[in-house]
């Protein structure tokens, strides 16, 4: 068996590298903090993608199948004799593709921001935050552990806070990374209390252990039932909305969009490309769990997740906001692993859909990074975030112009280019399974073309609008990797992902189906071509029809008021009904008691202050009518 | 030692302890003081410690009545009488006073010592100098020892708080 | 040495010395007549330390000793009650005992 020992590196340097640049960041120059950690996640992707190789082509498979890998696994709290919580490195072909996934996004991501973030006060910070994030997201998803990844899960949620609050002066970008660390903290409780169930009735915590079809974990766990479903059915539930907050999932999306306060490249790294995806790959990795102890857990995540990919792309359609449109297609994405995971089946072509969610998952991760990297460089030409402040910028920047338009290209899901083939795998396995479904993700996809070409043709083409200054082209190094982004997007489709990940690690053979492929491509054909229509020259047209929704319109505009019932629940309902009286019991009862205490404690000492004469002879007075007392009592009455 | 002995030297101390702690000219109080412990003096002889009725005499009634007559001339003015006491004050004190001598001496005159039964120790000079150096059984060299650096503790600390602080001119 | 003194009139004399010398205690301002109750209060317990030796363990000096270690803690008592006394003196040029209530509340 090949040694995999080397893995670690890929993880611990860029702790080094964060507590280096972030103890001693500001007593290089900014570069030069920027220059170790880039040269640090350099160093990871290489590993990663060596271990890619090795795990894929020299280890290869055994009997017919790629196997786990328990690199090393090291014990660190141990509760009885089932349950301990181990640290160590577990690969397999999901943790492997996260690797190289997140090392490759963030390796660029790196690079970009020397260009995006020159001349940034926090330069240094930035850099160190960003290996944190990038650690703790490779931790994650190397943990051989389920509480090794809630642990790392939360200091993904930690940097992903730190990273929203770069601009700490800004106050929207403060209280949007309030809002994404307390929602999703708040999901997390409920991961947290799905962990301690399921390993209340399952078991373990140790993935081998819970992910093994024939282990003790998925055999004996379905013996408890609570209000109709199995203990662990609630337990994956709960554990599916700790993965909804994560990855944005209806109703826990709101932080998502507020989160695009922070810079773009973070945007790119965590909310487009690794951590939103944390849910899907959690759920990815307790599969088999899912799937044999709980469909019903199962039905739950493609439900949420199908509606919640129709909502998003409603709701994108309507945005002015280069970077809340690319948000919300990011739900909207994240929306089609999720379903993709719902519908699917365990082993061969039974587990298609958790082959293509994957697949899409690398895909998306391709082509979002490169769409958020492409607005980082709209917006670092034009300092605005408002598409109806862009247009006609083909002609100043070329390189983005053709990058964006293949991204858009991509998540369209025109051939040849990769999201064709993930979003094909994906409807594919959903039309086998749920028709409804499909005529959901049916819809999105044709909505996903329209909003990305209505994008598309307001920032390149329209009229072309003043600006402060002429737009600019990007510094180099943000165009190389936009270019590079550009070529794995237009590729990664090629890659026969079935060979390498599926639900059980014995690989297969994936066709394009015509008869789901042909419409699919023609309702997107047909998207582009309405935003074409609509938004190629400036017209009336839109407007027209923006009138003519009405309210429809309008309530999408406003995120179909979510966000406002969040305010009126928390407000309204929390604050008026639950936090004002808690807080009058703590202001009149609590503390005025304390408080009693206290003045009662002071009245008193006010009075027998005087007590404390110095005078001596008071004090010896005392003293010796006190021993006479004393005496008495124990000589006279308890002797006696 | 005869009953008359004991009730003359008795009631000399007794006499002059009242008088110590009542007369009004502050010098005489610490003469009488000397007199009440030349008394105890008396009672040591009588029980013939004749080692300690010594040391009575030499540093009880010599060396520290000295120091305190010293001290007396070094802070008051000889002439004048101590101001007279409040009469609430005398009435509160005597009542705890004689109340606990009252409670102290009928508990003592209730109870019924032992005879004294082994053989008696002589306490001659050679007895208490092996004693008091003696680190066997009743031997007290240890708290011999302890006093000893209480003793010089307690000179470096009056010295210390006597002298002139260095800050006053 | 007759029987006819017993060890409770030693007791009897050192207790109404001990509480001649509380009274004092008590009723005295000047400090240092409080100094001379304090040793009165001690001279009396040395007595009862000396009969006690005399009338119940005679085979032993305990009772001797502790009334010679009991005149030693006096005089280091007394030396430094004195300096005590006599800072205080420079410091309020009184030593009323009344007086000195600083450390009061």
């Amino acid at each position: 068996m090949e040694n995999f020992y080397y893995t670690l590196i890929i993880p611990v340097i860029l702790f080094f590298t964060f507590v280096f640049t972030g103890l001693l960041g500001r007593k290089f120059k900014p570069l030069f903090s920027g220059m170790v950690c880039t040269a640090s996640i350099f160093i990871s992707t290489a590993l990663s993608w060596y271990t890619a190789y090795q795990y894929f082509f020299v280890q290869g498979k055994v009997d017919g199948a790629y196997k786990l890998i328990n690199v090393f696994n090291l014990e660190w709290l141990r509760f009885n004799e089932t349950l301990s919580i181990d640290i160590g490195i577990l690969l397999d072909p999901i943790s492997v593709m996260m690797l190289v996934v997140i090392t490759t996004v963030s390796l660029m991501v790196h690079l970009y921001s020397l260009g995006y973030m020159k001349g940034d006060p926090g330069f240094s910070r930035y850099y160190a935050f960003l290996s944190l994030f990038t650690f703790s997201m490779l931790g994650l998803v190397l943990s051989v552990n389920i509480f090794m990844t809630y642990m790392f899960w939360e200091l993904v949620g930690v940097s992903s806070y730190l990273l929203i609050g770069h601009y700490y002066d800004k106050p929207s970008a403060v209280s949007a990374s309030k809002k994404a660390f307390i929602v999703t903290r708040f999901a997390d409780l409920g991961f947290l209390i799905g962990i301690l169930l399921l390993s209340a009735y399952a078991g373990s915590f140790d993935f081998n252990e819970l992910t093994n079809p024939q282990g003790s974990a998925i055999l004996q766990s379905a013996s408890v039932t609570f209000m109709g479903l199995s203990a662990v059915t609630w337990a994956l539930i709960l554990i599916f909305i700790g993965c909804a907050g994560k990855s944005a999932m209806f109703p826990l999306h709101i932080w998502l969009p507020d989160a695009m306060e922070g810079p773009t490249p973070v945007s790119a790294l965590i909310h487009a490309a690794t951590m939103v995806v944390a849910g899907v790959y959690l759920i990815a990795r307790l599969f088999p769990l899912y799937i044999f102890t709980s469909p019903q857990a199962l039905e739950v995540v493609a439900y949420v997740g199908a509606f919640t990919s129709l909502f998003a792309a409603v709701i994108a359609c309507t945005q002015t906001d280069i970077k809340r449109v690319l948000a919300f297609s990011t739900i909207s994405q994240i929306g089609y692993m999720m379903v993709a995971l719902g519908v699917s089946g365990y082993g061969g072509e039974e587990g298609l859909g958790y082959m293509a969610s994957m697949f899409h998952l690398f895909t998306h991760a391709m082509f979002k990074a490169l769409l958020f990297l492409g607005a980082g460089s709209i917006i670092h030409a034009i300092h605005t975030n408002e598409i109806c402040d862009m247009g006609n910028l083909r002609k100043y920047m070329p390189v983005t112009h053709i990058t964006f338009l293949i991204a858009c290209l991509a998540i369209a899901g025109i051939p040849p280019l990769s999201g064709f083939f993930s979003k094909d795998e994906i409807l594919v396995a959903v039309i086998e399974k749920n028709f409804f479904l499909f005529i959901v993700q049916y819809i999105v996809a044709g909505l996903t073309a329209f909003y990305m070409f209505r994008l598309y043709f307001i920032v390149f083409w329209n009229k072309e609008k003043k600006y402060e200054h002429e737009p600019h082209e990007s510094p180099s190094i943000m165009l190389i990797t936009l270019v590079f982004l550009a070529v794995c997007s237009a590729v990664a489709g090629f890659i026969p992902f079935s060979e390498f990940v599926t639900s059980d690690g014995l690989p297969f053979v994936t066709h394009i189906h015509m008869k789901v492929a042909v419409p699919t491509v023609t309702l997107a054909v047909i998207g582009i071509l309405t935003a074409f229509f609509l938004y190629k020259k400036e017209s009336t047209s839109p407007d027209k029809i923006k009138n003519s929704l009405g309210l429809i319109y309008r309530s999408a505009y406003r995120k179909f008021y979510i966000d406002e019932v969040y305010m009126f629940v928390t407000k309204k309902i929390i604050f008026n009904m639950i936090s004002v009286p808690i807080a009058w019991f703590d202001r009149n009862v609590i503390d005025s008691s304390m408080n009693g205490i206290a003045a009662a404690t002071n009245f008193i000492s006010e009075k027998i202050k005087y007590l404390q004469s110095g005078q001596l002879q008071q004090y010896a007075f005392v003293m010796v009518a006190g021993m006479i007392l004393i005496f008495l009592l124990t000589v006279y009455l308890i002797t006696l | 030692m005869s009953e008359t002995v004991f009730y003359i030297l008795a009631s000399f101390i007794l006499i002059f302890s009242v008088l110590t702690v009542t007369s009004r000219k502050i010098l005489r109080t610490a003469v009488y003081l000397l007199f009440v412990l030349l008394g105890t003096c008396g009672f040591y002889f009588a029980m013939e410690f004749n080692f300690l009725a010594a040391v009575q005499l030499t540093v009880y009634a010599g060396g520290i009545v000295v120091i305190i007559i010293f001290s007396i001339m070094l802070t008051s003015d000889l002439q004048d009488k101590l101001p007279a006491v409040k009469f609430k004050k005398i009435f509160f004190s005597l009542i705890a006073v004689l109340f606990g001598a009252a409670v102290c001496i009928t508990t003592i005159l209730s109870y019924e010592f032992p005879a004294m039964t082994t053989k008696v120790l002589d306490s001659s000079m050679r007895t208490i100098g092996l004693r008091l150096l003696g680190y066997q059984e009743n031997g007290f060299v240890l708290p011999f020892e302890v006093i000893s650096i209480l003793l010089l503790a307690a000179m470096i600390g009056s010295i210390i708080i006597a002298k002139k602080a260095d800050t006053e001119n | 040495m007759t029987e006819v003194v017993g060890i409770q009139h030693f007791m009897v004399l050192s207790t109404l010395m001990f509480f001649i010398g509380v009274y004092g205690f008590l009723t005295r301002k000047n400090l240092i007549t409080i100094l001379l109750s304090i040793e009165l209060i001690l001279n009396s317990v040395n007595i009862n330390f000396v009969a006690f030796n005399k009338y119940l363990y005679p085979e032993n000096l305990g009772g001797h000793f502790f009334a010679m270690f009991v005149i030693a803690v006096a005089a280091t008592e007394v030396a430094v009650a004195i300096a005590i006394i006599i800072s205080l003196y420079r410091k309020l040029k009184m030593i009323d005992v009344e007086n000195v209530n600083e450390m009061k509340y």
